[in-house]
């Protein structure tokens, strides 16, 4: 099978997989729905179906559920298509936003908001703020785009002191937050959730995520080329510099819009890409459209195992590092052995 | 016509030693040059100076803007990329961002791949490749630039016999074709065959250039390889060769030597 095929294969298989997961995600729940039911209520809108189902199911699908896998969606496409950005830019398959201090940049922001005004839309714009700020330190920090030769080690080490000084920031925060109602909150929502999704947050986020998905979708050629090596891209003749500081700021500008609503939810950007790179290839063409198609359908799954497994919901963070870590280890052997062949 | 690449008087130096410096070269169009030299003379920091990935520290190179690929020894790509992949990266030129490979080039990509025939290398993965196999895709990449300025460093290090003498008679053929190439190797044969021109890269502030008949004398050749070596007039043929005495020169070989001698 030529890569291409491949790489068709692999975004047929993940689109029926994230419809399926929409699906199963809508209907499962304290209050259950059949996926029958639900794809009727889905479809309702567009063909002219008699309704057969209750106001509540249709209330519980459309207000209470699907804003939350919608976002979950948003969510994992964007910081599965992070971390396959990062890793083409970086030539290295376990750079992650976190490597680019981006998450614990953004994170600070976040408990600096619940800190100073509350949950909400402080939480929102604080990470916003401090996401970008966060990325805009690490271009200063590693000296702009220039196209030297130790750039991309520049960028790891510029991400690395300002993952540490937002580290050290929200542990700051947490001792000056009021220990009753701040500090709980704050260790919630770093924890990582989407609990809190609603029409608003939906808002807040996908329209940066839909232009960075786009962003690196249009750029997903020359990633490729970039991933190959930095000074073997310029002698391709690929325009280096404007290619990695869009890639980067696409990447800084999901993962921003990410923590923003639903906290600190880690190796997502790290595990996706490399399942899809497994199964399907790394075709110039398919890879970051399989990526953006993995990463929605894995987080809705992880989500809605996260809100449905005990009674009470388990951090989504602490899920995808409990899932993540253990997948990437089996990732990590596999490699191994073929390296060894 | 000017030439496409004209360098004059360059130098380069990692550290306080100068790799080589004093250097003038001109790669015409339609001109296959080899270039020849020992370990470390800096053939691959040339190669990369005359395409522009490295600013030499003195001299100046100056190109006419035709396009110009430069086929590295090898590569280690991080991302599982197959044959077809890495070829198509080598169109990198004429697709502007926000845009993908077409089905031309998709197409071109396959061509580059029949004529080095390598065909069968597209769909297999590039990390599991032989040296040989890579060397090959790497060149394939260089053709579907269409760029009219080729520079291989060591193109048939990897190769075999049969593949050497295919990939030395295309790279004739392209300069033929109107192209202008370079390429580095350790074999003056390639350039007695094969090259209109050879830069010797004798000494770090000496270059020999010029026919290949006419560089590459005996003298020259024991005295650039620091071993004997002879050319003969092949039988039957028009070709001569040149061919290192390689026995006898090895220190611990030399000692093997004495001590078998009877005293």
């Amino acid at each position: 099978m030529t890569s291409g095929m491949r790489g068709r294969t692999g975004a047929c298989v993940l689109l029926v997989a994230l419809l399926l997961s929409t699906l199963v995600s809508l209907s499962l729940g304290r209050f259950s729905i059949p996926l029958k039911t639900v794809a009727a209520i889905l479809l309702e809108p567009l063909f002219d179906i008699p309704a057969f189902w209750s106001n509540t199911e249709a209330q519980v699908v459309w207000a209470v559920r699907f804003p939350r896998v919608a976002l979950a969606a948003f969510v994992g496409a964007g910081l599965a298509l992070a971390g396959a950005s990062l890793q083409s830019l970086f030539r290295n398959p376990l750079a992650d936003p976190q490597i680019l201090g981006v998450s614990s940049g953004a994170a600070l922001g976040g408990v600096v908001g619940i800190l100073l005004a509350g949950t909400g839309w402080p939480t929102i714009c604080g990470s916003f703020a401090g996401g970008i700020a966060s990325l805009a330190l690490v271009f200063w920090l590693a000296g702009g785009t220039g196209a030297g030769r130790g750039s991309a080690v520049m960028l790891v080490l510029a991400g690395l002191v300002v993952g540490a000084v937002g580290a050290a920031g929200i542990a700051l925060v947490k001792y000056a937050a009021d220990p009753d109602n701040q500090l709980p909150a704050i260790v919630f929502w770093l924890l990582g959730s989407l609990a809190a999704a609603d029409k608003k947050s939906l808002y807040v986020t996908a329209p940066p995520i839909l232009f960075s998905a786009a962003l690196i979708l249009g750029l997903r050629f020359h990633l490729s080329a970039l991933a190959v090596g930095e000074e073997d891209a310029r002698n391709l003749g690929v325009p280096v510099r404007t290619v990695r500081l869009l890639a980067l700021g696409a990447a800084g500008l999901a993962t921003a819009a990410a923590v923003a609503v639903s906290g600190v939810v880690g190796w997502v950007g790290l595990v996706v890409p490399h399942l899809v790179r497994l199964s399907f290839g790394a075709n110039h063409r398919w890879f970051f459209l399989n990526t953006l198609l993995g990463g929605a359908g894995y987080l809705i799954l992880v989500d809605t195992a996260a809100r449905t497994l005990v009674a009470a919901e388990i951090p989504l963070g602490a899920l995808t590092a409990l899932l993540g870590a253990p997948i990437f280890a089996v990732l990590l052997r596999r490699l191994r052995g073929k390296t060894d062949a | 016509m000017p030439e496409p690449i004209v360098a004059r008087d360059l130098g380069y130096r990692y550290d306080r030693d100068w790799v080589f410096r004093h250097l003038d070269f001109r790669l015409p169009a339609a001109c296959l040059t080899a270039i020849l030299g020992p370990n470390g003379c800096g053939k691959s920091t040339l190669l990369a100076a005359l395409s522009g990935i490295r600013t030499p520290v003195e001299g100046t190179v100056s190109r006419r803007e035709t396009g110009l690929a430069l086929v590295p020894q090898s590569l280690e790509p991080t991302l599982p990329f197959t044959g077809l992949d890495m070829v198509l990266l080598g169109r990198a030129r004429s697709i502007s961002l926000f845009s993908a490979p077409t089905a031309t080039d998709y197409a071109a990509a396959r061509d580059a791949l029949a004529r080095l025939e390598a065909a069968h290398l597209a769909d297999r993965a590039f990390d599991v490749m032989s040296g040989g196999e890579r060397q090959l895709v790497l060149i394939a990449r260089a053709l579907v630039s269409s760029s009219a300025v080729l520079l291989l460093d060591e193109p048939t290090a990897a190769l075999d016999w049969h593949r050497q003498a295919h990939v030395l008679n295309l790279l004739r053929q392209l300069a033929d074709d109107g192209l202008a190439v370079a390429f580095t190797t350790h074999a003056p044969q390639h350039a007695l065959d094969f090259a209109d021109q050879v830069l010797l890269m004798a000494e770090p502030e000496r270059q020999l250039s010029g026919p290949p008949e006419d560089v590459l004398g005996e003298e020259a050749l024991s005295k650039l390889y620091r071993i004997p070596v002879k050319r003969l007039r092949l039988p039957d043929s028009e070709c001569s060769t040149a061919i290192p005495v390689l026995r006898g020169y090895c220190p611990l070989s030399r000692a093997v030597r004495e001590d078998a001698r009877p005293s």
